[in-house]
């Protein structure tokens, strides 16, 4: 074992002075608990009211159905994702290893199916929808792909007016009445329940609406408005003028600052430095130099100054 | 029976163990060495007292369920003594943390109380993340959405979604507390089993 000051002490052999434990932890009980009301009646607590799709497809339609369609054509977040909702990309990697790939799949998330079809199959029969859907389910895969091709050219003059969501294209077969269904859906609440619903009446799992509001742009305006986009050190911001995570603000601070700002691969950089920093505190009784840090700096002679002036008289 | 079989039992054993590690006047101490007199030393009973506030109003708050703070001025002010008390608790706790590396606290053989610590610090912060996502309001919302990037970029999303509230939920209030307050009371007790660390020593200062 070493004898190093930075890991060995002697006991200690002076004197003792009068300490009441269950005194002081009551003090600090009722000190803690008088703060702690004081700074509840003063301050209160954030409750932004939490966005639904049906609040988001009513004040931003065309985005509600841009998004729509990206879940349809497959270039939204969720759909491009990779693991653990599906298999479109290797996902980030750190070094050689991909993580989250080798894990696979485990949320399995197919947009199509997920957004769009399971949901609008959810919906009483009509029979324009009917007939749409039987239409999509009857075609084969470069027929459904020509479809969603030529409603997505065409979106770009995408309008919404007296309810409807409006393309410029005939040849888009029975996309428009998707998404146009899709939108109504959405309009009136139902998709909101429909995603929520998909394993049954007792629920409490929101990944597939969360993940839908995230293809969005609507959720991340209303962050941005609130200063909680991760540029601006959303992660450990609430919204209004409260501290939020303010311990988390190391993990954040490395999304501020190149490479990781601007890389694709930030999150698991940021993973990897933060485990190691974090091993590195666990572990600093074992690290020589990093041990030593306290002995080289004298800070101590400040915490224990009645002592060493004691000692020194 | 013989007294040598019931020395042998493992309750006996343990029984003379924690006697011996944690006799009355080590647990429940009514002195403690002079140099033991800083303000930095009050920063570890505010963290326990603060995490006592958290648990307390978790408790109310578990009583009338997840949703009831947003339609409720009483449930609303215990989300607002929730949300205090647990930043008072981390404000504590780390110049707690950052006062006992200063004293280099692991000396004396306490590695393992530091240790124990940081492992609880951790943990404390995977819980008050628990909690930021099981809100059930925009905050909540956000901060999954964004979250999980991270976390799934680990592989740790494959088990660990945090756009599941009800997984959420449930590591925040059973598994993560339960957690945080076993590590404490571990911290706590080897710090009553080995005592305060003591000062460097002047003749160590000179090396």
């Amino acid at each position: 074992m070493s004898d190093s000051p930075d890991v060995t002490v002697a006991p200690w052999t002076g004197p003792q002075r009068p300490y009441d434990i269950i005194k002081e932890g009551t003090i600090a009980f009722l000190v803690v608990a008088i703060l702690t009301i004081g700074l509840a009646v003063v301050f209160s607590s954030p409750d932004d009211p939490q966005v639904t799709i049906q609040q988001w497809s009513n004040r931003a339609p065309v985005d509600f159905a841009q998004t729509a369609l990206a879940e349809l054509n497959g270039t939204s977040g969720t759909a491009q994702y990779g693991a653990p909702y599906n298999t479109a990309s290797s996902g980030q990697h750190l070094g050689p290893f991909t993580l989250a790939k080798w894990l696979g799949a485990t949320i399995p998330v197919n947009t199509v199916r997920d957004f769009v079809l399971s949901p609008l199959e959810s919906q009483p029969p009509s029979p324009t929808l009917s007939a749409a859907l039987a239409q999509w389910k009857g075609a084969g895969a470069s027929q459904r792909t020509a479809w969603v091709d030529a409603y997505t050219k065409a979106s770009t003059k995408m309008t919404f007016a007296h309810g409807t969501v409006s393309v410029p294209t005939t040849s888009a077969g029975p996309v428009p009445v998707m998404i146009n269904s899709l939108e109504q859906m959405a309009r009136s609440g139902a998709l909101d329940q429909a995603l929520v619903t998909r394993n049954g009446f007792y629920t409490s799992n929101f990944t597939l609406p969360l993940l839908f509001l995230a293809d969005g742009s609507y959720l991340g305006d209303l962050a941005q408005q609130r200063h909680l986009l991760g540029t601006q050190w959303g992660m450990m911001n609430e919204t209004g003028n409260y501290p939020g995570q303010a311990w988390l603000w190391l993990y954040t601070f490395w999304y501020q600052v190149p490479p990781f700002s601007s890389s694709t691969n930030a999150d698991v950089l940021v993973w990897a430095i933060m485990m190691l920093l974090s091993l590195l505190l666990l572990l600093v009784p074992f690290i020589p130099g990093l041990r030593s840090i306290p002995r080289w700096t004298r800070v101590y002679r400040l915490i224990w100054r009645d002592h060493y002036r004691t000692q020194s008289a | 029976m013989s007294s040598t079989e019931i020395d042998r039992q493992w309750t006996t054993r343990l029984r003379h163990r924690v006697a011996h590690r944690l006799p009355p006047e080590k647990m429940l101490p009514d002195t403690q060495p002079a140099y033991v007199a800083s303000w930095i030393y009050v920063f570890g009973v505010t963290t326990l007292s603060a995490l006592a506030v958290v648990i307390l109003s978790g408790f109310i708050l578990a009583l009338k369920g997840p949703q009831w703070w947003h339609a409720s001025g009483i449930g609303h002010f215990v989300n607002s003594l929730h949300l205090w008390s647990v930043e008072i608790f981390f404000f504590a706790m780390v110049i707690h943390l950052w006062g006992k590396y200063f004293m280099a606290a692991w000396r004396g053989g306490r590695s393992l109380t530091w240790v124990t610590g940081v492992v609880t610090f951790l943990v404390s912060i995977a819980t008050a993340f628990t909690g930021y996502v099981s809100q059930t309001n925009f905050d909540s919302q956000w901060i999954s959405t964004q979250a999980k990037d991270g976390i799934n970029s680990t592989g740790a999303g494959s088990f660990f979604n945090v756009l599941n509230f009800g997984q959420m939920l449930m590591w925040h209030i059973v598994l993560l507390p339960l957690a945080a307050v076993v590590l404490t009371a571990v911290h706590v007790l080897m710090v009553r089993a080995k005592g305060v660390v003591p000062p460097f020593e002047e003749r160590e200062e000179a090396r």
